[in-house]
Protein backbone atom coordinates (compact mmCIF):
# COMPACT_ATOMS: atom_id res chain seq x y z
CA UNK A 1 0.00 0.00 0.00
CA UNK A 2 1.25 3.71 -1.09
CA UNK A 3 1.92 6.11 1.87
CA UNK A 4 -1.04 7.33 3.22
CA UNK A 5 -1.33 11.19 2.82
CA UNK A 6 -3.01 11.30 6.35
CA UNK A 7 -1.92 9.03 9.06
CA UNK A 8 -2.52 8.77 13.00
CA UNK A 9 -1.01 6.60 14.94
CA UNK A 10 -2.34 5.41 18.58
CA UNK A 11 -4.37 8.53 19.40
CA UNK A 12 -5.51 9.42 22.59
CA UNK A 13 -7.25 12.55 24.02
CA UNK A 14 -7.90 12.54 27.84
CA UNK A 15 -10.19 15.16 29.35
CA UNK A 16 -9.02 14.87 33.55
CA UNK A 17 -9.27 11.34 32.86
CA UNK A 18 -12.16 11.23 30.80
CA UNK A 19 -10.78 8.70 27.90
CA UNK A 20 -12.99 11.04 24.86
CA UNK A 21 -10.47 9.10 22.28
CA UNK A 22 -8.56 5.75 23.11
CA UNK A 23 -5.46 4.68 20.86
CA UNK A 24 -7.32 5.50 17.58
CA UNK A 25 -5.24 4.72 14.37
CA UNK A 26 -6.40 5.98 10.99
CA UNK A 27 -5.17 5.48 7.62
CA UNK A 28 -6.20 8.50 5.21
CA UNK A 29 -5.41 7.55 1.41
CA UNK A 30 -4.87 10.32 -0.86
CA UNK A 31 -8.01 10.67 -3.28
CA UNK A 32 -10.62 8.78 -0.87
CA UNK A 33 -13.36 10.24 0.60
CA UNK A 34 -13.10 9.07 4.32
CA UNK A 35 -15.80 9.27 6.97
CA UNK A 36 -15.95 9.17 10.45
CA UNK A 37 -19.48 8.13 11.96
CA UNK A 38 -20.30 6.73 15.37
CA UNK A 39 -23.49 8.05 17.76
CA UNK A 40 -23.23 11.14 20.12
CA UNK A 41 -20.08 11.08 22.25
CA UNK A 42 -18.69 8.61 20.43
CA UNK A 43 -15.38 10.95 19.93
CA UNK A 44 -15.91 11.66 16.53
CA UNK A 45 -15.47 15.54 16.95
CA UNK A 46 -12.60 15.47 19.13
CA UNK A 47 -10.81 13.02 16.86
CA UNK A 48 -11.38 15.59 14.48
CA UNK A 49 -10.17 18.43 16.61
CA UNK A 50 -7.15 16.01 16.79
CA UNK A 51 -6.05 15.35 13.28
CA UNK A 52 -6.70 19.40 12.72
CA UNK A 53 -4.59 20.33 15.74
CA UNK A 54 -7.28 22.09 17.42
CA UNK A 55 -6.63 19.93 19.97
CA UNK A 56 -3.38 18.48 21.50
CA UNK A 57 -3.32 14.79 21.59
CA UNK A 58 -2.59 13.70 24.99
CA UNK A 59 -0.27 10.73 23.28
CA UNK A 60 0.23 9.38 19.40
CA UNK A 61 1.52 10.61 16.61
CA UNK A 62 -0.13 12.74 13.34
CA UNK A 63 1.42 12.26 10.14
CA UNK A 64 0.67 14.43 7.14
CA UNK A 65 2.28 13.92 3.76
CA UNK A 66 4.94 12.23 5.74
CA UNK A 67 5.51 15.04 7.73
CA UNK A 68 5.23 14.45 11.68
CA UNK A 69 2.90 17.42 12.28
CA UNK A 70 2.04 16.09 16.04
CA UNK A 71 3.39 19.39 18.05
CA UNK A 72 2.27 21.86 14.96
CA UNK A 73 -0.13 24.53 15.72
CA UNK A 74 -3.90 24.81 13.30
CA UNK A 75 -2.80 27.65 11.52
CA UNK A 76 0.60 26.35 10.30
CA UNK A 77 -1.38 23.17 9.34
CA UNK A 78 -3.78 24.78 7.41
CA UNK A 79 -0.97 26.56 5.88
CA UNK A 80 0.73 22.81 4.84
CA UNK A 81 -2.54 21.57 3.22
CA UNK A 82 -5.00 20.51 5.79
CA UNK A 83 -8.15 22.79 5.80
CA UNK A 84 -11.16 21.82 8.59
CA UNK A 85 -14.63 23.05 8.42
CA UNK A 86 -17.25 23.62 11.40
CA UNK A 87 -20.07 21.85 13.20
CA UNK A 88 -21.69 25.39 12.71
CA UNK A 89 -21.79 27.12 9.49
CA UNK A 90 -18.59 29.20 9.94
CA UNK A 91 -18.68 32.00 7.91
CA UNK A 92 -17.73 35.78 8.62
CA UNK A 93 -21.10 37.21 9.33
CA UNK A 94 -21.04 41.13 8.78
CA UNK A 95 -18.76 40.33 5.64
CA UNK A 96 -20.03 39.85 2.37
CA UNK A 97 -19.85 36.44 0.56
CA UNK A 98 -17.06 38.14 -1.98
CA UNK A 99 -14.85 39.02 1.33
CA UNK A 100 -15.48 35.84 2.84
CA UNK A 101 -13.99 34.14 0.35
CA UNK A 102 -11.28 36.66 -0.58
CA UNK A 103 -9.72 36.11 3.14
CA UNK A 104 -9.03 32.09 1.84
CA UNK A 105 -7.54 33.82 -0.84
CA UNK A 106 -5.49 36.44 0.68
CA UNK A 107 -3.01 34.45 2.38
CA UNK A 108 -1.07 33.02 -0.32
CA UNK A 109 0.06 36.33 -1.33
CA UNK A 110 2.02 36.82 1.57
CA UNK A 111 0.94 40.08 2.12
CA UNK A 112 -1.54 39.89 4.90
CA UNK A 113 0.70 41.83 7.74
CA UNK A 114 0.54 45.05 5.81
CA UNK A 115 -1.20 47.16 7.49
CA UNK A 116 0.17 50.56 5.43
CA UNK A 117 -1.41 49.00 1.42
CA UNK A 118 -4.73 49.54 0.18
CA UNK A 119 -7.56 46.67 0.26
CA UNK A 120 -6.63 47.24 -3.25
CA UNK A 121 -4.48 45.08 -3.76
CA UNK A 122 -6.52 42.51 -3.28
CA UNK A 123 -8.44 42.78 -6.58
CA UNK A 124 -6.13 40.65 -8.18
CA UNK A 125 -8.27 37.89 -5.53
CA UNK A 126 -11.35 39.36 -7.22
CA UNK A 127 -11.78 37.16 -10.46
CA UNK A 128 -11.27 33.52 -8.21
CA UNK A 129 -12.94 34.64 -5.52
CA UNK A 130 -16.25 34.91 -8.27
CA UNK A 131 -15.46 31.71 -10.04
CA UNK A 132 -15.53 29.65 -6.37
CA UNK A 133 -19.07 31.49 -5.74
CA UNK A 134 -20.31 30.75 -8.75
CA UNK A 135 -19.22 27.22 -8.63
CA UNK A 136 -20.80 26.66 -5.13
CA UNK A 137 -24.49 28.05 -6.49
CA UNK A 138 -24.14 31.50 -4.99
CA UNK A 139 -23.61 33.58 -8.40
CA UNK A 140 -26.40 36.22 -7.15
CA UNK A 141 -25.09 36.32 -3.53
CA UNK A 142 -21.43 37.84 -4.69
CA UNK A 143 -22.63 40.85 -2.19
CA UNK A 144 -24.92 39.34 0.04
CA UNK A 145 -23.65 39.61 3.94
CA UNK A 146 -23.15 36.20 5.06
CA UNK A 147 -25.16 37.05 8.12
CA UNK A 148 -28.42 37.47 5.68
CA UNK A 149 -27.88 34.12 3.84
CA UNK A 150 -30.09 31.28 4.52
CA UNK A 151 -28.35 28.62 6.15
CA UNK A 152 -28.02 26.19 3.43
CA UNK A 153 -26.21 28.92 1.64
CA UNK A 154 -23.78 29.75 4.52
CA UNK A 155 -22.60 26.32 4.53
CA UNK A 156 -21.89 26.67 0.38
CA UNK A 157 -20.11 30.14 0.87
CA UNK A 158 -18.20 27.91 3.75
CA UNK A 159 -17.14 25.26 1.65
CA UNK A 160 -16.15 27.88 -1.07
CA UNK A 161 -14.12 29.38 1.09
CA UNK A 162 -12.17 26.29 2.16
CA UNK A 163 -11.94 25.73 -1.36
CA UNK A 164 -10.00 28.94 -1.63
CA UNK A 165 -7.57 27.13 0.20
CA UNK A 166 -7.14 24.76 -2.50
CA UNK A 167 -6.74 22.48 0.22
CA UNK A 168 -4.96 18.97 -0.45
CA UNK A 169 -7.21 17.37 2.31
CA UNK A 170 -10.40 18.78 3.57
CA UNK A 171 -11.65 17.78 7.09
CA UNK A 172 -15.36 18.48 7.05
CA UNK A 173 -17.63 18.18 10.13
CA UNK A 174 -21.08 17.67 9.84
CA UNK A 175 -21.21 19.66 6.59
CA UNK A 176 -24.86 18.43 6.19
CA UNK A 177 -25.76 18.99 10.12
CA UNK A 178 -29.33 20.92 9.88
CA UNK A 179 -29.96 21.21 6.41
CA UNK A 180 -33.24 20.84 4.94
CA UNK A 181 -33.39 17.42 2.35
CA UNK A 182 -33.12 19.30 -1.06
CA UNK A 183 -29.80 21.28 0.69
CA UNK A 184 -28.34 17.66 1.51
CA UNK A 185 -28.42 16.81 -2.08
CA UNK A 186 -26.98 20.04 -3.00
CA UNK A 187 -23.87 19.98 -0.65
CA UNK A 188 -23.59 16.17 -1.18
CA UNK A 189 -23.48 16.99 -4.94
CA UNK A 190 -21.04 20.15 -4.45
CA UNK A 191 -18.68 17.81 -1.76
CA UNK A 192 -18.76 14.91 -4.59
CA UNK A 193 -17.28 17.72 -7.60
CA UNK A 194 -14.98 19.17 -5.27
CA UNK A 195 -13.55 16.29 -3.93
CA UNK A 196 -11.77 15.29 -7.07
CA UNK A 197 -8.36 15.51 -6.74
CA UNK A 198 -8.44 16.14 -3.50
CA UNK A 199 -8.48 14.02 -0.04
CA UNK A 200 -11.53 14.91 2.40
CA UNK A 201 -12.56 13.13 5.73
CA UNK A 202 -16.17 13.83 6.87
CA UNK A 203 -17.51 13.62 10.11
CA UNK A 204 -21.46 12.58 9.11
CA UNK A 205 -24.21 11.72 10.68
CA UNK A 206 -26.63 11.25 7.49
CA UNK A 207 -25.88 7.53 6.41
CA UNK A 208 -27.12 8.12 3.01
CA UNK A 209 -25.07 10.79 2.78
CA UNK A 210 -21.71 8.56 3.61
CA UNK A 211 -23.38 5.74 1.80
CA UNK A 212 -23.57 8.02 -1.88
CA UNK A 213 -19.82 9.52 -0.79
CA UNK A 214 -17.54 7.96 1.16
CA UNK A 215 -14.81 4.93 -0.01
CA UNK A 216 -13.99 3.98 3.53
CA UNK A 217 -15.82 4.32 6.90
CA UNK A 218 -14.36 4.26 9.99
CA UNK A 219 -17.18 3.38 13.37
CA UNK A 220 -16.42 4.98 16.40
CA UNK A 221 -17.88 4.44 19.54
CA UNK A 222 -16.55 4.81 23.40
CA UNK A 223 -13.29 7.10 21.84
CA UNK A 224 -12.28 3.39 20.07
CA UNK A 225 -12.46 2.34 16.45
CA UNK A 226 -15.08 -0.43 16.55
CA UNK A 227 -15.24 -1.41 12.65
CA UNK A 228 -13.54 0.09 9.56
CA UNK A 229 -14.42 -0.85 5.86
CA UNK A 230 -16.53 0.19 2.92
CA UNK A 231 -20.00 1.15 3.60
CA UNK A 232 -21.45 -2.59 2.99
CA UNK A 233 -19.21 -4.06 5.32
CA UNK A 234 -19.68 -1.58 7.79
CA UNK A 235 -23.30 -2.02 7.57
CA UNK A 236 -23.75 -5.46 8.23
CA UNK A 237 -21.59 -5.36 11.33
CA UNK A 238 -23.80 -6.49 13.93
CA UNK A 239 -21.44 -4.42 16.85
CA UNK A 240 -22.31 -1.47 14.32
CA UNK A 241 -26.27 -1.94 14.31
CA UNK A 242 -26.14 -2.40 18.18
CA UNK A 243 -23.76 0.79 18.62
CA UNK A 244 -26.05 2.47 16.93
CA UNK A 245 -29.16 1.28 17.84
CA UNK A 246 -28.25 1.34 21.23
CA UNK A 247 -26.79 4.75 21.11
CA UNK A 248 -23.56 3.78 22.33
CA UNK A 249 -24.81 2.37 25.30
CA UNK A 250 -23.30 0.06 27.69
CA UNK A 251 -22.02 -2.83 25.89
CA UNK B 1 -26.50 61.09 0.76
CA UNK B 2 -22.67 60.05 0.44
CA UNK B 3 -22.38 63.93 -0.79
CA UNK B 4 -24.37 65.01 2.21
CA UNK B 5 -21.73 63.27 4.75
CA UNK B 6 -18.77 64.80 2.25
CA UNK B 7 -20.01 67.62 2.64
CA UNK B 8 -19.93 67.74 6.60
CA UNK B 9 -16.55 66.26 6.59
CA UNK B 10 -15.57 69.15 4.18
CA UNK B 11 -17.21 71.67 6.79
CA UNK B 12 -15.86 70.48 9.92
CA UNK B 13 -12.38 70.28 8.40
CA UNK B 14 -12.79 74.01 7.17
CA UNK B 15 -13.77 74.78 10.47
CA UNK B 16 -10.72 73.05 12.46
CA UNK B 17 -8.13 74.72 9.91
CA UNK B 18 -9.26 78.07 11.11
CA UNK B 19 -9.43 77.32 14.51
CA UNK B 20 -6.39 79.71 15.19
CA UNK B 21 -7.75 82.26 13.63
CA UNK B 22 -11.06 82.97 16.29
CA UNK B 23 -9.37 81.83 19.27
CA UNK B 24 -12.48 84.28 21.40
CA UNK B 25 -14.88 81.95 19.69
CA UNK B 26 -13.01 78.59 20.65
CA UNK B 27 -10.36 78.05 22.84
CA UNK B 28 -7.46 76.54 20.57
CA UNK B 29 -5.64 74.41 23.10
CA UNK B 30 -9.01 72.82 24.23
CA UNK B 31 -9.76 71.49 20.42
CA UNK B 32 -5.62 70.68 20.33
CA UNK B 33 -6.57 68.56 23.34
CA UNK B 34 -10.03 67.08 21.92
CA UNK B 35 -8.50 66.02 18.22
CA UNK B 36 -5.69 64.06 20.95
CA UNK B 37 -8.52 62.41 22.14
CA UNK B 38 -9.77 61.21 19.00
CA UNK B 39 -6.52 59.94 17.73
CA UNK B 40 -6.44 57.99 21.18
CA UNK B 41 -10.31 56.97 20.84
CA UNK B 42 -9.68 55.81 17.14
CA UNK B 43 -6.69 53.99 18.09
CA UNK B 44 -8.64 52.11 20.92
CA UNK B 45 -11.28 50.97 18.44
CA UNK B 46 -8.26 49.36 16.00
CA UNK B 47 -8.60 46.59 18.76
CA UNK B 48 -12.60 46.76 20.28
CA UNK B 49 -14.20 47.22 17.18
CA UNK B 50 -12.22 46.23 14.80
CA UNK B 51 -10.54 43.13 16.98
CA UNK B 52 -12.82 42.31 18.96
CA UNK B 53 -10.62 42.74 21.92
CA UNK B 54 -11.26 44.90 24.96
CA UNK B 55 -8.39 46.65 26.50
CA UNK B 56 -8.79 48.32 29.97
CA UNK B 57 -5.41 49.71 30.12
CA UNK B 58 -5.15 52.03 27.43
CA UNK B 59 -3.95 54.80 29.42
CA UNK B 60 -0.81 52.98 30.73
CA UNK B 61 0.00 53.79 26.86
CA UNK B 62 -1.53 57.29 26.32
CA UNK B 63 0.04 58.41 30.09
CA UNK B 64 3.67 56.81 29.19
CA UNK B 65 3.53 58.52 25.46
CA UNK B 66 3.17 61.79 27.43
CA UNK B 67 5.25 61.05 30.43
CA UNK B 68 8.33 59.91 27.62
CA UNK B 69 8.14 62.97 25.69
CA UNK B 70 8.36 64.72 28.17
CA UNK B 71 11.19 63.13 30.05
CA UNK B 72 13.23 63.02 26.90
CA UNK B 73 11.83 67.18 26.35
CA UNK B 74 12.92 68.40 29.88
CA UNK B 75 15.55 66.00 31.33
CA UNK B 76 17.41 65.17 28.05
CA UNK B 77 16.81 67.69 26.12
CA UNK B 78 16.22 66.48 22.98
CA UNK B 79 14.25 68.06 19.77
CA UNK B 80 10.57 67.67 20.10
CA UNK B 81 10.40 65.77 17.38
CA UNK B 82 12.51 63.08 18.72
CA UNK B 83 10.68 63.29 22.39
CA UNK B 84 7.64 62.56 20.15
CA UNK B 85 9.01 59.70 18.53
CA UNK B 86 10.19 58.24 21.91
CA UNK B 87 6.92 58.93 23.29
CA UNK B 88 5.13 56.96 20.44
CA UNK B 89 7.87 53.86 20.36
CA UNK B 90 7.59 53.76 24.31
CA UNK B 91 3.77 53.72 23.43
CA UNK B 92 3.81 50.75 21.14
CA UNK B 93 6.24 48.74 23.25
CA UNK B 94 4.32 48.73 25.90
CA UNK B 95 1.48 47.77 23.62
CA UNK B 96 3.42 44.86 22.21
CA UNK B 97 4.14 43.34 26.11
CA UNK B 98 0.76 43.66 26.79
CA UNK B 99 -0.68 42.14 23.85
CA UNK B 100 1.55 38.95 24.26
CA UNK B 101 0.40 38.85 27.43
CA UNK B 102 -3.43 39.27 27.72
CA UNK B 103 -4.11 37.66 24.42
CA UNK B 104 -3.46 34.75 26.19
CA UNK B 105 -7.12 34.98 27.78
CA UNK B 106 -10.18 36.34 26.18
CA UNK B 107 -13.07 38.35 26.84
CA UNK B 108 -13.26 39.68 30.27
CA UNK B 109 -9.97 37.91 31.18
CA UNK B 110 -8.28 39.97 28.88
CA UNK B 111 -9.44 43.19 30.10
CA UNK B 112 -8.60 42.34 33.65
CA UNK B 113 -4.93 41.17 32.42
CA UNK B 114 -4.42 45.00 30.99
CA UNK B 115 -6.19 46.59 33.59
CA UNK B 116 -3.59 44.83 35.88
CA UNK B 117 -0.90 45.69 34.31
CA UNK B 118 -1.86 49.43 33.71
CA UNK B 119 -2.04 49.57 37.17
CA UNK B 120 1.80 48.70 37.52
CA UNK B 121 2.48 51.26 34.88
CA UNK B 122 0.26 53.84 37.11
CA UNK B 123 1.91 52.99 40.18
CA UNK B 124 5.39 53.23 38.38
CA UNK B 125 4.71 57.17 37.20
CA UNK B 126 3.29 57.37 40.94
CA UNK B 127 6.92 56.52 42.53
CA UNK B 128 9.57 57.04 39.81
CA UNK B 129 11.43 59.93 40.75
CA UNK B 130 11.29 62.31 37.37
CA UNK B 131 7.16 62.64 37.59
CA UNK B 132 6.28 64.54 40.03
CA UNK B 133 3.91 61.93 41.58
CA UNK B 134 0.54 63.74 42.10
CA UNK B 135 1.97 67.21 40.94
CA UNK B 136 2.82 65.45 37.68
CA UNK B 137 5.81 66.67 35.46
CA UNK B 138 5.52 70.45 34.77
CA UNK B 139 7.14 73.26 32.34
CA UNK B 140 7.86 70.52 29.99
CA UNK B 141 9.66 72.66 26.91
CA UNK B 142 7.89 72.79 23.42
CA UNK B 143 10.99 73.04 22.06
CA UNK B 144 11.04 73.40 18.32
CA UNK B 145 10.04 70.85 16.08
CA UNK B 146 12.83 69.89 13.28
CA UNK B 147 14.89 72.98 14.28
CA UNK B 148 12.54 74.95 12.13
CA UNK B 149 9.04 75.29 13.90
CA UNK B 150 8.70 77.30 16.90
CA UNK B 151 6.45 75.54 19.00
CA UNK B 152 5.76 78.40 21.60
CA UNK B 153 4.03 79.76 18.41
CA UNK B 154 0.34 79.14 19.58
CA UNK B 155 -0.73 79.16 15.56
CA UNK B 156 2.56 76.95 14.57
CA UNK B 157 1.63 74.27 17.50
CA UNK B 158 -1.99 74.58 16.60
CA UNK B 159 -1.22 73.30 13.05
CA UNK B 160 1.47 70.80 13.71
CA UNK B 161 -1.39 69.13 16.28
CA UNK B 162 -3.30 68.97 13.16
CA UNK B 163 -1.02 68.00 10.97
CA UNK B 164 0.18 65.09 13.37
CA UNK B 165 -3.19 63.88 14.82
CA UNK B 166 -4.55 63.73 10.75
CA UNK B 167 -1.60 61.89 10.08
CA UNK B 168 -2.29 59.39 12.93
CA UNK B 169 -5.78 59.15 12.03
CA UNK B 170 -4.92 58.41 8.33
CA UNK B 171 -2.96 55.68 9.87
CA UNK B 172 -6.14 54.38 11.73
CA UNK B 173 -7.80 54.09 8.07
CA UNK B 174 -5.13 52.85 6.72
CA UNK B 175 -4.83 49.78 8.61
CA UNK B 176 -8.97 49.24 8.78
CA UNK B 177 -8.70 48.80 4.99
CA UNK B 178 -5.87 46.89 4.00
CA UNK B 179 -5.31 43.21 3.74
CA UNK B 180 -4.38 43.04 7.39
CA UNK B 181 -7.27 45.02 8.63
CA UNK B 182 -9.11 42.20 6.45
CA UNK B 183 -7.68 39.69 8.22
CA UNK B 184 -8.34 41.37 11.63
CA UNK B 185 -12.25 41.50 11.02
CA UNK B 186 -12.23 37.73 10.46
CA UNK B 187 -10.62 37.42 13.36
CA UNK B 188 -13.44 39.61 15.39
CA UNK B 189 -15.91 37.39 13.37
CA UNK B 190 -14.54 33.94 14.05
CA UNK B 191 -11.38 33.14 15.50
CA UNK B 192 -11.21 29.43 14.87
CA UNK B 193 -12.36 29.48 11.42
CA UNK B 194 -9.44 32.60 10.57
CA UNK B 195 -7.01 29.94 12.22
CA UNK B 196 -8.11 27.08 10.21
CA UNK B 197 -7.59 29.32 7.32
CA UNK B 198 -4.09 29.54 7.85
CA UNK B 199 -3.86 32.71 9.95
CA UNK B 200 -1.25 33.17 12.83
CA UNK B 201 -4.15 34.77 15.13
CA UNK B 202 -1.33 35.41 17.86
CA UNK B 203 0.71 37.23 16.02
CA UNK B 204 -2.05 39.25 14.48
CA UNK B 205 -3.10 40.44 17.78
CA UNK B 206 -0.20 41.55 18.86
CA UNK B 207 0.60 43.44 16.02
CA UNK B 208 -2.47 45.77 16.29
CA UNK B 209 -1.74 46.02 20.22
CA UNK B 210 1.22 47.15 19.38
CA UNK B 211 0.29 49.51 16.45
CA UNK B 212 -2.90 50.51 18.50
CA UNK B 213 -0.49 51.30 21.65
CA UNK B 214 1.79 53.26 19.72
CA UNK B 215 -1.13 55.78 18.57
CA UNK B 216 -2.39 55.83 21.43
CA UNK B 217 1.27 56.90 23.15
CA UNK B 218 1.64 59.71 19.99
CA UNK B 219 -1.86 61.14 21.28
CA UNK B 220 -0.54 61.14 24.98
CA UNK B 221 3.30 62.79 23.54
CA UNK B 222 1.20 65.12 21.70
CA UNK B 223 -0.84 66.62 24.74
CA UNK B 224 1.97 67.06 27.34
CA UNK B 225 3.86 69.15 24.53
CA UNK B 226 0.35 71.39 24.26
CA UNK B 227 -0.24 71.37 28.06
CA UNK B 228 3.43 71.36 29.06
CA UNK B 229 2.68 68.37 31.06
CA UNK B 230 2.38 65.02 32.04
CA UNK B 231 -0.06 64.32 34.75
CA UNK B 232 -1.01 61.22 36.41
CA UNK B 233 -4.24 61.73 35.15
CA UNK B 234 -3.37 60.44 31.62
CA UNK B 235 -2.45 57.03 33.06
CA UNK B 236 -5.19 56.78 35.50
CA UNK B 237 -7.45 53.75 34.75
CA UNK B 238 -10.55 56.40 34.64
CA UNK B 239 -9.15 57.11 30.99
CA UNK B 240 -8.73 53.68 30.28
CA UNK B 241 -12.45 53.87 31.05
CA UNK B 242 -13.19 56.96 29.28
CA UNK B 243 -12.34 55.90 25.50
CA UNK B 244 -14.50 53.36 26.28
CA UNK B 245 -17.66 55.35 26.54
CA UNK B 246 -15.85 57.47 24.05
CA UNK B 247 -15.79 54.62 21.45
CA UNK B 248 -19.02 53.03 22.08
CA UNK B 249 -20.53 56.49 21.87
CA UNK B 250 -18.87 57.19 18.66
CA UNK B 251 -20.00 53.89 17.28
CA UNK B 252 -17.09 50.95 17.48
CA UNK B 253 -18.55 49.70 13.67
CA UNK B 254 -16.77 52.65 12.26
CA UNK B 255 -13.48 53.92 11.67
CA UNK B 256 -13.92 57.56 12.81
CA UNK B 257 -17.10 57.39 14.87
CA UNK B 258 -15.08 57.15 18.32
CA UNK B 259 -13.33 60.57 17.27
CA UNK B 260 -16.98 62.10 17.50
CA UNK B 261 -17.33 60.27 20.39
CA UNK B 262 -14.29 61.98 21.98
CA UNK B 263 -15.26 65.20 20.62
CA UNK B 264 -18.68 64.59 22.48
CA UNK B 265 -17.40 63.89 25.83
CA UNK B 266 -14.79 66.07 25.80
CA UNK B 267 -17.36 68.80 24.67
CA UNK B 268 -19.73 68.33 27.35
CA UNK B 269 -16.85 68.20 29.56
CA UNK B 270 -16.27 71.67 29.07
CA UNK B 271 -18.92 73.13 28.36
CA UNK B 272 -20.65 71.81 31.35
CA UNK B 273 -17.94 72.53 33.83
CA UNK B 274 -19.75 75.50 35.49
CA UNK B 275 -22.48 72.71 37.10
CA UNK B 276 -19.09 70.94 38.54
CA UNK B 277 -19.87 67.49 39.87
CA UNK B 278 -22.54 67.31 37.81
CA UNK B 279 -20.51 66.85 34.31
CA UNK B 280 -20.58 62.85 35.50
CA UNK B 281 -24.22 61.77 36.22
CA UNK B 282 -24.86 64.05 32.94
CA UNK B 283 -22.49 62.07 30.76
CA UNK B 284 -24.05 59.60 32.44
CA UNK B 285 -27.21 59.68 31.49
CA UNK B 286 -26.09 60.92 27.69
CA UNK B 287 -24.15 57.22 27.69
CA UNK B 288 -27.34 55.66 28.97
CA UNK B 289 -29.42 57.73 26.02
CA UNK B 290 -27.29 56.24 23.27
CA UNK B 291 -26.89 52.83 24.66
CA UNK B 292 -31.17 52.53 24.73
CA UNK B 293 -31.41 54.73 21.85
CA UNK B 294 -28.83 53.58 19.42
CA UNK B 295 -26.52 51.29 20.38
CA UNK B 296 -24.06 51.24 17.27
CA UNK B 297 -23.24 54.54 18.44
CA UNK B 298 -24.28 57.94 16.89
CA UNK B 299 -21.91 57.81 13.89
CA UNK B 300 -22.81 54.26 13.55
CA UNK B 301 -26.37 55.11 13.26
CA UNK B 302 -25.96 58.15 10.99
CA UNK B 303 -24.08 56.14 8.46
CA UNK B 304 -26.94 53.19 8.97
CA UNK B 305 -29.99 55.80 8.74
CA UNK B 306 -28.33 56.85 5.40
CA UNK B 307 -27.46 53.62 3.84
CA UNK B 308 -30.90 52.40 5.13
CA UNK B 309 -32.68 52.92 1.54
CA UNK B 310 -30.47 50.90 -0.79
CA UNK B 311 -30.23 48.08 1.79
CA UNK B 312 -33.99 47.77 1.83
CA UNK B 313 -33.84 47.05 -1.87
CA UNK B 314 -31.15 44.84 -1.43
CA UNK B 315 -32.63 42.04 1.18
CA UNK B 316 -35.84 42.49 -0.99
CA UNK B 317 -33.80 41.31 -3.81
CA UNK B 318 -32.35 38.03 -1.74
CA UNK B 319 -35.93 37.28 -0.46
CA UNK B 320 -37.01 36.51 -3.62
CA UNK B 321 -33.70 34.83 -4.35
CA UNK B 322 -34.16 32.54 -0.82
CA UNK B 323 -37.39 31.00 -2.29
CA UNK B 324 -35.50 29.26 -5.50
CA UNK B 325 -32.37 27.58 -3.13
CA UNK B 326 -33.35 27.11 0.33
CA UNK B 327 -35.57 26.13 3.21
Amino acid sequence: MSEPILEASNLSKNFNGFHAVNNVSLRIEQGTIHALIGANGAGKTTCFNLLSKFLAPSSGRIRLKGRDITRFRPDRVARLGLVRSFQLSAVFASLTALENVGLALQRRRGESFDFWRSTRKLDDNRARAEELLDAVGLADDHHTLAAELPYGRKRALELATTLGKDPEVMLLDEPTAGMATEDVGHITRLIREVARGRTVVMVEHNLGVVSELCDRITVLARGEILVEGDYDTVARDERVIESYIGGGGHA
Amino acid sequence: MQTALRLVAVLALAALLAVPLFPQIVYPVFVMQTLCFMLFACAFNLLLGHTGILSFGHAAFLGSGAYITGYCAKFLALPAELSILAGTLTGAALGAVFGALAIRRSGIYLAMITLAMSQLVYFFYLQAPFTGAEDGMQQIPRGTLFGLLDLHNDVTLYYVVFATIAGGLWVVWRTVNSPFGAVLRAIREHEPRAISLGYPVARYKVVVFTLSAGLSGLAGSMKAIIFQLAALNDVHWHTSGDVVLMTLLGGMNTVFGPAAGALLVSALTRYLDPFGAWVTVVIGVVFMACVLVFREGIVGKLQHVLRRRPREKRQAVDREGMVRTSE
